[in-house]
């Protein structure tokens, strides 16, 4: 494995090591719980992300092969986490703000964590 | 030189793992117990694939894959339990 390979996995595995301190260290720091919600995504995105590049580089620089497995996995964790955001975000929602803490929405319906959801209507296709 | 990256990674995601328990402990709402266990589920997939590349294996791909998928449901499950009270309605 030459050196140029060598310095990229390292450069790599560096910067995902100190995203993921990072993103666990916001979850400690941050004051507010949808505040919390901001820094885990970092782990996500750039310490996953980092690790899985490093992973992809030294697999091609040992074997000469490119895998796609890495880019699976960051397919999948980039698709699911605004979902799991989303859930964690109306969780805490439902079970600690009232209907009036928060803004009336500008469209025809109201919160969906709140009000029920409208009528299906049976005439649409 | 990777040996070195390796353990400075491994260990920046060991700590990480122990502030997301002391998160998961401290709490103080069950959302935020639940933020701290799916970061956790990120992290042991980082540290999953640094082991693959420390043993020099592509077997670890899978199982990180899995773990993944598995966390993924069972935080989209403890969060419905929450709203709804119930998962599967």
């Amino acid at each position: 494995m030459n050196f140029f390979a060598e310095l990229l996995i390292s450069a790599a595995l560096v910067v995902s090591g100190v995203f993921g301190f990072v993103g666990s260290f916001g979850l400690i720091k941050l004051k507010h719980p949808l505040q919390r919600l901001h820094a885990p995504t970092k782990a996500t995105t750039l310490g996953v992300g980092g690790v899985l590049i490093a992973s992809m580089i030294f697999f091609f620089a040992k074997t000469g092969h490119v895998s796609v497995h890495e880019l699976l996995i960051t397919l999948f964790l980039f698709l699911t986490a605004p979902i799991t955001a989303n859930f964690i975000a109306k969780a805490y929602m439902s079970r600690n703000l009232r209907k009036g803490d928060l803004p009336d929405p500008p469209g025809e319906y109201g919160w969906s964590v709140y009000d029920d959801p409208p009528e299906s209507r049976s005439d649409r296709p | 030189m990777i040996e070195y990256a390796l353990a400075f990674a491994a260990s920046c995601y060991g700590i990480a793992l122990l502030l997301d328990l002391w998160r998961i402990a401290v709490g103080p709402d069950a959302a935020d117990r639940i933020l701290a266990l799916d970061t956790m589920v990120i992290n042991i997939i980082a540290l999953l694939v640094l082991y693959g590349i420390w043993r020099g294996t592509a077997i670890y791909f899978e199982p990180a894959m899995l773990i993944a998928m598995v966390g993924f449901v069972s935080t989209v499950a403890y969060c419905r339990f929450l709203l709804r009270g119930d998962i599967i309605e």
